[in-house]
């Protein structure tokens, strides 16, 4: 076996966490992993991605353009910049909430994310938009979008791990007190 | 042998210890800074761990744990071997006892640099040799091999590695430390003969260094890392040699289909000859995928000369590889489609709608923004020079403050204000600098400028950490690696030490206070300094939340087009506070004309 995830979002929407749950996972399941974070000046408040590579074969640590299986996005525009890396029919877990750039204000910008959902709606088949205001809210909490997201990526396509192997992750590395939380963010998109 | 998912400098970071180092010291930098926070992590006590004042401090604690014959360890980013590179390039002259590594991540791109330089030139140019690894898992057994090296031949090797090495995360084997190098050590044995640098003696030792790399190229044709791929195959008439982080995009390309012969080159310094020659038998053309510099291109170019050899090589000064930035699979998958005459796929248009620019910026709360607005305001309408220079404050260049008006390296805004100021007589100058700059490399230059009678405001901006790579301690902080807290160094007593008669410590948080502080300072003669202190948000609780007053607020936007914090938004044309990105710093409130944003706790 060997999956590609791409996750990509902005500095500080937990996409760090996200990773390191599907490295461990993967590693409890006697799976080689190799992965890259963007690091350093680009993290504040700037577009940040994981590239995580399951099983063997892979050399580079970066997934090559046109090889990820899934992407999992954390803002709308940040799915549109990693696109050039899906592989044809790969699948996309989107978070509809726009991240305004923090310049915005300074004018120059007219982003807007339902332009970016419309895009990827043109594009590509195996789309999954959600809502996770809305989710988060039902949850009672905004810090768990990384664990919906994984759990929704796991519902909707193969990322060759269960829920039950995210899990047993959460289980190792999340503090024990917010096990309960994720375990329903995990579960909320079935 | 255990497993653990770690990233490249954890990894060297293991290697060292599996080694046995028992003395490690580093300026932090990116992409280096983790090697030496992991070994403060994991130590169990018995290693000797610091960060120091600058690289060439490092390089120098580490040489003399390695004349004692103990193992050594000195990190650092490509720019930071600048500054350690004297003593670096005597010390190849002396040697040393117990194994020692310098260990420098190179940047291409570059990421988060000011250059591109390539320390495998630098290996060639200081007689150092150095190791390459290509991977995480290599990148933690070559460590270990590097010691062994350097103890074995009485010579400091470099470690070198890139962005892609030093930040990328593999599942690797690793050993326990119960399967790590011991020894005992021996301590430091006078010797006036071999321990003092004289010209004679450097004569004496320039002499063996040349024979022991002539040596040693012969044991790295054997060493297993240089190693050829499909070398049987003998009708293939087309090869490529690589190295580091772009042998892994060379291979993603290459299948059982278009396998070329392929040499990965692991120790560009001493050049492994002999080895080059075997993978150069019968090929009519080779392919060099390298980032930096044409190193392992010049080298087959010079071997092909020094053997009279036909074989034609490609690479960064043929055209065929770019010769600045990173590599990529893309790019040296096309390098390979075009050296092997095939049609690259073409890239399918990009129609999609213009995404958003994430440009770095200063943090929501950050006293840079402050100590910038209040110098700005002080001096409007006056002729000013602002020198930055490196770290987080470097932002402070992106409009609106638009406040850096130069950069180069570490500490050197304050001696480029000195030069400018000595042309420009009638302009203002100021040096901004960062507490940790400061002590890396300011203090100096600030003798130099008071010592010359120049004419210039010195800035410090004191956050009481190493905010830009990740909040490392420094001397005026009091805290060390090891976990001992000490007496800090004082910065306004180091000042007035070298002779300042004005230096001002103020909170550049107290706005009004502090553009008052900065009209008196400037307007007085000779070095003066201010003080900026205020600790870096991110070390902090933040103190509350600002909120706007609707009923106040006219939407000037006074707020947001001169201080340019992300926390503060446009919600629907109108100016508000992002509440999940406010830290109640309170200095929108003291800039806007109308009294329309009042403070969170903590700003009453």
């Amino acid at each position: 076996m060997s999956k590609n995830i791409i996750l990509c979002g902005v500095g500080g929407q937990g996409t760090v966490l996200a990773s390191k749950l599907l490295s461990a996972a993967s590693m409890a399941k006697g799976l080689p992993v190799k992965s890259a974070e963007t690091i350093g000046m680009a993290q504040r408040g700037g577009s940040v991605t994981s590239h995580i590579r399951i099983g063997d074969g892979a050399y580079s640590p970066l997934i090559p353009m046109g090889k990820a299986d899934v992407i999992i996005a954390f803002e709308p525009a940040e799915a549109v910049r990693m696109l050039p890396y899906l592989k044809e029919s790969g699948a996309v877990i989107v978070n509809s909430r726009p991240v305004m750039p923090v310049t915005a204000a300074l004018g120059g910008s007219d982003y807007n994310g339902k332009e970016m959902t419309d895009y990827l709606a043109e594009k590509i088949d195996n789309l999954t938009v959600i809502d996770t205001d809305k989710a988060c809210e039902e949850l009672g909490s905004s810090k768990v979008i990384n664990v919906l997201l994984l759990g929704a990526a796991i519902s909707k396509c193969d990322i060759g791990l269960s829920k039950e192997d995210i899990r047993n992750a959460i289980g190792r590395i999340v503090p024990e007190k917010f096990h309960a939380l994720n375990f329903r963010a995990l579960d909320y998109i079935g | 042998m255990a497993k653990e998912f770690i990233m490249g400098n954890e990894a060297i970071a293991l290697g060292a210890m599996a080694a046995g180092v028992k003395v490690v010291a580093g300026y932090p930098g990116t992409p280096s800074t983790e090697v030496l926070e992991t070994i403060a992590k994991r130590n169990d006590g018995s290693i000797y761990v610091e960060w120091s004042v600058n690289e060439k401090a490092g390089l120098e604690v580490a040489a003399g744990a390695a004349y004692a014959g103990a193992r050594s360890l000195v990190t650092m980013k490509q720019v930071g071997l600048n500054v350690a590179s004297d003593p670096l390039m005597c010390l190849e002259y002396i040697g040393i006892k117990g194994g020692m590594v310098v260990m420098v991540a190179d940047d291409p791109g570059p990421i988060s640099s000011q250059t591109e330089q390539d320390t495998r030139t630098q290996a060639f140019f200081s007689k150092l040799p150095l190791f390459d690894p290509s991977t995480v898992q290599e990148a933690y057994e070559m460590m270990i091999e590097a010691f062994d090296f350097s103890e074995k031949y009485g010579t400091p090797v470099f470690f070198r590695s890139t962005t892609r090495v030093c930040h990328g995360y593999a599942s690797i084997d690793v050993k326990e430390p119960s399967e790590y190098h011991k020894y005992e050590v021996e301590g430091f044995v006078k010797d006036s003969s071999k321990w003092v640098i004289f010209p004679r003696l450097s004569l004496q030792n320039h002499k063996k260094i040349v024979e022991r790399n002539i040596q040693l190229s012969d044991i790295f044709s054997e060493y297993e890392r240089n190693f050829i791929i499909s070398e049987n195959d003998k009708n293939c008439r087309k090869g490529i040699a690589t190295h580091s982080i772009s042998y892994c995009y060379a291979m993603e390309n290459l299948d059982e289909s278009n396998m070329l012969r392929t040499f990965r080159v692991a120790t560009p310094h001493p050049f492994p000859e002999k080895k080059a020659l075997e993978f150069l038998e019968g090929l009519d053309e080779v392919l060099c995928i390298e980032e930096l510099d044409p190193v392992i291109e010049k080298e087959l170019i010079f071997i092909c000369g020094k053997y009279n050899l036909k074989t034609k090589i490609l690479g960064k000064m043929s055209g065929n590889i770019k010769v600045a930035g990173e590599n990529t699979v893309e790019s040296v998958g096309e390098a390979i489609n075009v050296f092997l005459g095939k049609e690259s796929e073409k890239a399918t248009e990009n129609d999609a709608p213009a995404l958003p620019v994430r440009p770095p910026v200063l943090c929501a709360g950050c006293p840079h923004r402050a100590s910038f607005y209040a110098v700005k305001e002080a001096m409007k309408g006056k002729k000013t020079l602002y020198c930055g220079d490196i770290g987080c404050y470097t932002l402070g260049n992106a409009k609106p403050l638009d406040m850096v008006d130069t950069c180069l390296c570490m500490g050197a805004g304050i001696n480029i204000a000195q030069g400018i100021g000595h042309l420009e007589p009638d302009t203002s100058c100021f040096a901004f600098v960062g507490d940790s700059t400061f002590f890396a490399s300011g203090i100096t230059g600030v003798i130099n400028a008071f010592y010359n009678q120049s004419n210039m405001t010195l800035i410090v901006l004191d956050n009481s950490t190493t905010a830009m790579t990740g909040h490392q301690p420094h001397p005026g902080t009091g805290k060390t690696m090891m976990g001992e807290i000490v007496s800090k160094v004082s910065i306004e007593n180091v000042l007035r030490a070298i002779g300042l008669e004005t230096v001002v410590t103020v909170d550049p948080l107290k706005l009004g206070e502090a553009i008052s502080t900065v009209k008196e300072v400037s307007s007085k003669s000779g070095v003066k300094a201010i003080i900026f202190k205020s600790p870096c948000v991110a070390i902090i609780k933040p103190t509350g939340k600002n909120i706007i007053d609707s009923e106040k607020c006219t939407n000037c936007k006074s707020c947001i087009k001169k201080l340019g914090c992300p926390a503060i938004v446009l919600k629907d044309g109108k100016v508000a506070i992002d509440e999940t990105l406010c830290t109640g710093c309170g200095i929108c409130g003291e800039v806007c004309p109308f009294g329309a944003i009042g403070g969170g706790e903590g700003n009453e």
